[in-house]
């Protein structure tokens, strides 16, 4: 694996396309959304920066361990008075609502989600609002259909469901938390990440037009001692997390012994096979989304490249020549491919890790590429020369670091991409369908994309095997982790 | 007169039946505290030596046609009808019932395998599918077992609740290591000799003799184990429900480590004779999506 990099620059002039922020009204400061009205937070509030600017955005209020009682205790009370004695079918209607409220405010999410996390808003226009609709679009079918479901006849809600999200999608894991949560009858707590909570708070108000009954969701902003006050309050009834797999297993162990059910979506650590039979435009093309899109902060991206060795040299030649195409730079900009990395603290992260795969001994390359002076920002990177001993093959970056590794058979491949703790998703590139479905079963993986990557659809139950966590989120397998299950048994 | 030829009772590990490795074993009593045989008393190496056979098993019994599992379990079921009379006489003495209702006990337990059998061929279908996603994709879910899944059995129910538990978790391509009913053992080794000459592969199964409360801490721990199923945490410590509680407790905490899939104790006393429901085999299971595009 010695190709070098292509000479010639292959990039394209650009005239900037920046996408207008006055569309988004920011307030100075955001109180906690509690029983269906902004209040002040008791904790020390934090402010809120664009990861592209380092600017602030707003000053966020924090909750503390009174605030989440009060929030536990609208959820609560909005579950037993209002949401479990709603008709299913006018429970339905306001999902419903709020799915179109989220089409007509779809610019002003899409921008303050960009500006807010640092994604290209190219994402956030065309994938992440258009699903955190669709997801309410499906779930609120649900409502009036849960007999269907395939858990027993009238299945019932569990309560009063703690909810905490990460800051890499945070209007798409606000929907996959939420919208199923309420069609089946449950009332919510949600808690955004300090980095991205602005989103959320915007929803909050979508909350107020769809005049959606007060306590029914709730959203309290703060960091990680927020969270455990919620997840750690002894009058929820479920906790659904999704974030890195030690905030996961301190969760699993806190709800041990308590009657609280518990969904995890945890870290990755995904395999993207490419054998010597794929189209291997394609396959670099799905490379780049697997590992690229989003700057990298996916928890199923392909972070490490396991390409069979007769074409290793081939595709990584073509994978340098792309990542000279892609545009790193302002969120804003409709022709920026890669944004900004969400915070200084993930900058540094991913940072480490790079210096430790040097040092261990892979080969790093980036293109050519001039990064903004203020702001968080990491250029595509590629490491070859990994060994599965290699950090960099083994820990979850989270950013946009590509491991290239190689193999020789497909048991090579299947070894290779099965030796991790993790186990969420996996990507294959080969033209052969038996070899497709040979390898699919093989691999213990949650999701696994066949000649496409980072696909997402509200119908399609997402989460992982192992240590990356359990539970399913997406379609009637969402529904079913908002459910009790009514065997003789339970 | 003749004098009988007694049985050792031993654990089942790998398709072997070997002794305790620590060499202990316990007394085992009727209902009404008379001895009717030393039980091997399972320790730490025997657990993780049936962890090793287990996963061994992994493969061969999960990529076994479901058509195929499925035979295998009814065959668990015809060869226990053979032996329906030695099953009776030691669930009566274990669990101080009459022998006619120690007959319809085992009688359930027969029946609750051909239940299961006929699952393992439905089950992707119920709980499986496709998903109509809004591109140009076929997207489809199906159902994969977990992989070793560690069950400690009830304690009352020696028999039917300890196939209750083994059953859904075998149905779905897991393979197990189950610690049996503590002082209700010898139906467990029984069905053990069952399962060794029936056609379940060696591995697939094994069966500890012993104390959950000493056995389970390291099938919790292990890095191995997939899944932990608590259900014999109740009545572990011997009527004090807040040992059994802690015990629970402590077990799930462990299983937190390496995040296994846990299926708490049930609430209330579960009623061994209902229909089971999927709960117990969906437990155990894990849901692949799989994404392809279609185009010409």
């Amino acid at each position: 694996m010695s190709s070098s990099p292509p000479t010639a620059a292959v990039g394209f002039e650009y005239a900037p396309a920046p996408e207008s922020r006055a569309i988004v009204d920011l307030r100075p400061s955001y109180g906690l959304f509690i029983n269906g009205e902004f209040v002040d937070g008791h904790g020390p509030s934090f402010k809120s920066i664009s990861p592209a600017t380092e600017e602030v955005l707003a000053e966020v209020a924090a909750a503390d361990a009174t605030d989440v009682d009060a929030a536990v205790r609208a959820a609560r009370q909005a579950y037993s008075r209002t949401w479990s004695r709603l008709a299913p079918a006018e429970r339905g209607k306001y999902l419903f609502r709020m799915a179109r409220i989220v089409q007509e405010r779809s610019r002003e999410l899409a921008v303050l989600e960009s500006l807010d996390n640092g994604k290209p808003i190219r994402e956030s226009r065309d994938v992440d609002v258009p699903l955190l609709a669709a997801h309410f679009f499906y779930y609120a079918g649900w409502a009036d259909k849960l007999s269907y479901a395939g858990l027993g006849p009238d299945p019932k809600p569990l309560g009063v469901a703690a909810q905490v999200i990460p800051w890499n999608f945070p209007l798409l894991m606000l929907a996959w938390k939420i919208a199923p949560a309420l069609a089946a009858g449950n009332t919510v707590v949600l808690k955004p990440a300090e980095t991205t909570p602005l989103t959320a708070l915007l929803f909050a108000e979508i909350c107020q037009q769809a005049d959606l009954p007060p306590g029914v969701v709730n959203i309290i902003t703060g960091a990680g001692d927020t969270g455990r006050a919620l997840v750690e309050h002894p009058d929820i009834d479920k906790i659904a997390f999704t974030g890195s797999t030690d905030v996961g297993r301190q969760i699993a162990r806190s709800a041990a012994g308590s009657s609280k059910k518990l969904t995890l979506e945890l870290g990755g650590k995904a395999a993207n096979i490419v054998f010597d039979d794929a189209p291997i435009d394609q396959a670099v093309e799905g490379i780049v989304n697997g590992i690229f899109f989003n700057q990298g902060h996916v928890c199923c991206a392909g972070s490490r490249l396991l390409v069979q060795e007769s074409v290793a040299e081939e595709v990584i030649f073509s994978l340098r020549r792309r990542l000279q195409t892609l545009r790193v730079g302002d969120p804003l900009d409709k022709n920026t491919d890669v944004g900004a990395i969400n915070s200084a603290e993930q900058l540094q992260r991913i940072r480490d890790l790079s210096e430790v795969g040097e040092q261990e001994g892979a080969v790093r390359w980036s293109p050519p590429c001039e990064l903004p002076d203020r702001g968080f920002w990491f250029p595509p990177t590629i490491f070859t020369d990994v060994s599965p001993a290699h950090r960099i093959a083994r820990e979850e970056i989270f950013g946009p670091v590509l491991s290239v590794l190689t193999f020789r058979t497909p048991d090579e491949a299947v070894a290779k991409a099965n030796n991790t703790p993790y186990g969420l998703s996996a990507g294959i590139w080969t033209d052969k369908g038996s070899r497709i479905l040979a390898i699919a079963s093989r691999l213990r993986a949650g999701v696994v994309w066949a000649n496409t990557f980072n696909r997402f659809d509200p119908t399609s139950p997402f989460g992982g095997y192992k240590e990356s966590g359990y539970g399913r989120e997406g379609g009637r397998h969402g529904l079913a982790a908002y459910l009790a299950s009514n065997d003789s048994e339970s | 007169m003749r004098i009988d030829v007694r049985k050792t009772y031993k654990l089942y590990i790998g398709g072997q039946f070997p002794r305790s490795e620590s060499g202990r074993s316990y007394v085992v009593t009727d209902a009404k505290g008379r001895f009717l045989a030393n039980a091997a008393k399972a320790s730490r190496k025997d657990a993780r030596d049936a962890v090793v056979a287990a996963r061994t098993a992994v493969p061969g019994w999960s990529g076994t046609t479901a058509y195929n599992r499925g035979q295998v379990l009814y065959r668990v079921a015809e060869v226990m009808e053979g032996r329906a009379g030695q099953f009776a006489t030691e669930v009566a003495a274990g669990e101080g019932l009459r022998l006619a209702q120690a007959r319809s006990v085992v009688e359930a337990a027969i029946d609750r395998w051909v239940w299961y059998a006929g699952w393992t061929d439905k089950l992707s279908q119920v709980v499986g599918g496709t998903n109509p996603v809004a591109g140009p994709y076929f997207d489809f879910s199906i159902p994969e077992p977990t992989g070793v899944v560690a069950v400690l059995a009830p304690q009352d129910s020696s028999l039917l609740g300890l196939v209750s538990v083994i059953a859904p978790a075998l149905a779905g391509g897991n393979v197990v290591v189950a610690v049996s009913s503590q002082h209700r053992p010898l139906p467990a080794v029984t069905l053990a000799e069952a399962f060794a000459t029936s056609d379940v592969p060696g591995g697939v199964v094994n069966l500890l003799t012993g104390s959950p409360a000493e056995i389970g801490p390291w099938l919790a721990d292990h890095a191995d184990v997939n899944a932990i199923d608590l259900t014999g945490t109740v009545g572990a410590s011997e009527g004090d429900d807040v040992a059994d509680a802690e015990l629970a407790r402590d077990l799930e905490a462990r299983a937190a480590g390496t995040l296994k899939r846990v299926r708490r104790p049930p609430a209330g006393r579960p009623d061994w004779a209902a229909e089971p429901g999927l709960s117990r085999m969906t437990a155990f299971l894990e849901t692949k999506t799989v994404w392809h595009p279609i185009g010409v």
